[in-house]
């Protein structure tokens, strides 16, 4: 392993932070607060995770793992559903949305043997394919908002020549869908040529063989799309009625 | 005459604003009235009311001998066809359009239904294929209203569907609506404040901040 990050190259790598609070008190950007916030949040979280993680791989027990996994899931949908202002019912649609994502693309990886069912595995995993259906749900309940937004007048149209809730959403519905889905598309027509992905950049920087990370890597692009894919539809699918009332009629 | 619609004691309101006070009205079926009165007073609103677009804050609305809450809201705007003052027109070409109402009832397009209906306010089979974008406002205009007819509503509600037309264009939707009226006997509300149109009612109503008037 040539991982060489210890306590002292970590306090000078900490200067980094004094670059970005530089330019912003520099440039008047009223962003230092934030810039210490976050660093001092990522700090706590990211050594309570750590520790976290060591205990829950050292124990190994199945509900311990499940439980974090709920957790992680939980977590992704109450970020999603900060995207949705105004639509109804946003935390248990994006909780299902998610729960129903991960779940199905893990058990996929899980029965194709690509990944095993140990903690040291799943957690990390689950993040992955929980975050990206959480962006994926947040940019699609966004799109949402905004196309009932301007295009009230078109729907209203249709609800007048009798189409049903679906039949006068469905536009709005797929292009939200669409949406949630393209940064996933979009990073897996660039992956390798624009960027390095985490997955098969910490592989490589363990000292794993490119071409064997690169496996992972495809194995991740595959996930991802399922993952962002199931959230983005069962989220957009269920959310577009809560733009109507009881009597049809667009709020 | 059969009663088709019938508003007992209908109010509106929003929050603490009315917009609608008692409103009571029989409309037979097979009339034609024509709706009046100035901006603001409600007109739009209570034909929104009576498309089901919006619900009414009290009172009753009956039609065809029903109360408006028996029915699925879906299958009633299939017989109570709203018209809006300025229609938008979605998809790409007048065909996206005309395809709609099939489309929402799982039917393919009869294109020589829909090329009849074109034909009869003055606009081609051609029509089909144009985009939306290409169209006057009279031809949009003409466009919206044959997707509200498509499939024979019992009753259309006009919503100033002839305000900014020329007088060519309201000729031919004046003619068609008369056409739809007399000799196939669907129900019509229309608002104006066209003077002529007013003028030619025979049977014209007011709303006045929000109070219903039978002025004719």
């Amino acid at each position: 392993m040539n991982l060489v990050v210890n306590n002292t190259s970590l306090f000078l790598a900490a200067m980094l932070v004094l670059v970005a609070l530089g330019i912003s008190l520099w440039q008047k950007l009223g962003l230092d607060k934030d810039i210490i916030v976050g660093v001092v949040r990522a700090i706590i979280q990211l050594f309570v995770v750590g520790y976290l993680l060591k205990y829950i791989f050292r124990v190994n027990n199945l509900w311990l793992t499940l439980a974090m996994m709920l957790f992680i899931v939980f977590n992704a949908a109450w970020n999603a559903q900060k995207r949705g202002p105004g639509i109804a019912h946003a935390l248990p649609i994006s909780f299902l949305a998610i729960f129903i994502s991960t779940g199905v693309t893990l058990s996929v990886l899980v029965f194709a043997g690509a990944i095993k069912f140990i903690p040291s595995q799943m957690i990390p995993i689950s993040g992955m394919i929980a975050s990206n259906s959480m962006v994926a749900i947040g940019l699609a309940y966004r799109s949402l908002n905004s196309q009932f937004h301007d295009q009230r007048q078109g729907v209203l149209e249709r609800l007048a020549l009798g189409a049903s809730v679906m039949d006068a959403s469905i536009a709005i519905v797929k292009e939200a869908i669409r949406t949630g889905m393209a940064p996933t598309i979009d990073s897996a027509k660039t992956v390798g040529l624009v960027s390095l992905p985490g997955m098969m950049s910490g592989l490589i920087f363990a000292g794993v063989d490119p071409v064997r990370a690169i496996k992972y890597q495809i194995m991740v692009t595959f996930m991802l799309l399922s993952a962002t894919s199931l959230g983005a539809i069962i989220a957009c699918y269920l959310a577009y009625k809560n733009f109507y009332n009881a009597q049809k009629q667009l709020k | 005459m059969t009663t088709l619609m019938q508003l007992q004691h209908v109010n509106y309101q929003v929050d603490d604003k009315k917009i609608l006070t008692d409103i009571n009205l029989t409309i037979p079926a097979g009339s034609h009235y024509t709706l009046t009165g100035p901006s603001g007073s409600g007109k739009s609103t209570l034909l929104r009311i009576m498309a089901a677009m919006i619900s009414k804050t009290s009172g009753d609305l009956i039609f065809d001998d029903q109360p408006l809450e028996s029915y699925d809201p879906i299958m009633y705007r299939r017989q109570v066809s709203y018209c809006f003052q300025q229609p938008t027109l979605f998809g790409a070409t007048v065909a996206d359009n005309l395809a709609f109402p099939y489309q929402i009832r799982k039917q393919t397009m009869d294109t020589d239904h829909v090329v009849e209906a074109l034909e009869y306010v003055g606009l081609s089979a051609e029509t089909l294929t144009q985009k939306i974008e290409a169209l006057s406002g009279g031809e949009r205009q003409r466009v919206a209203l044959i997707r509200n007819i498509l499939f024979l509503p019992k009753m259309l509600l006009l919503d100033e569907v002839t305000a900014g037309l020329d007088e060519a264009n309201k000729q031919i939707v004046h003619e068609w609506l008369r056409h739809l009226n007399v000799d196939r006997h669907v129900t019509t509300v229309m608002i104006t404040h066209d003077t002529t149109e007013i003028a030619a009612a025979d049977q014209l109503l007011q709303v006045t901040a929000g109070q219903l008037e039978v002025l004719k």
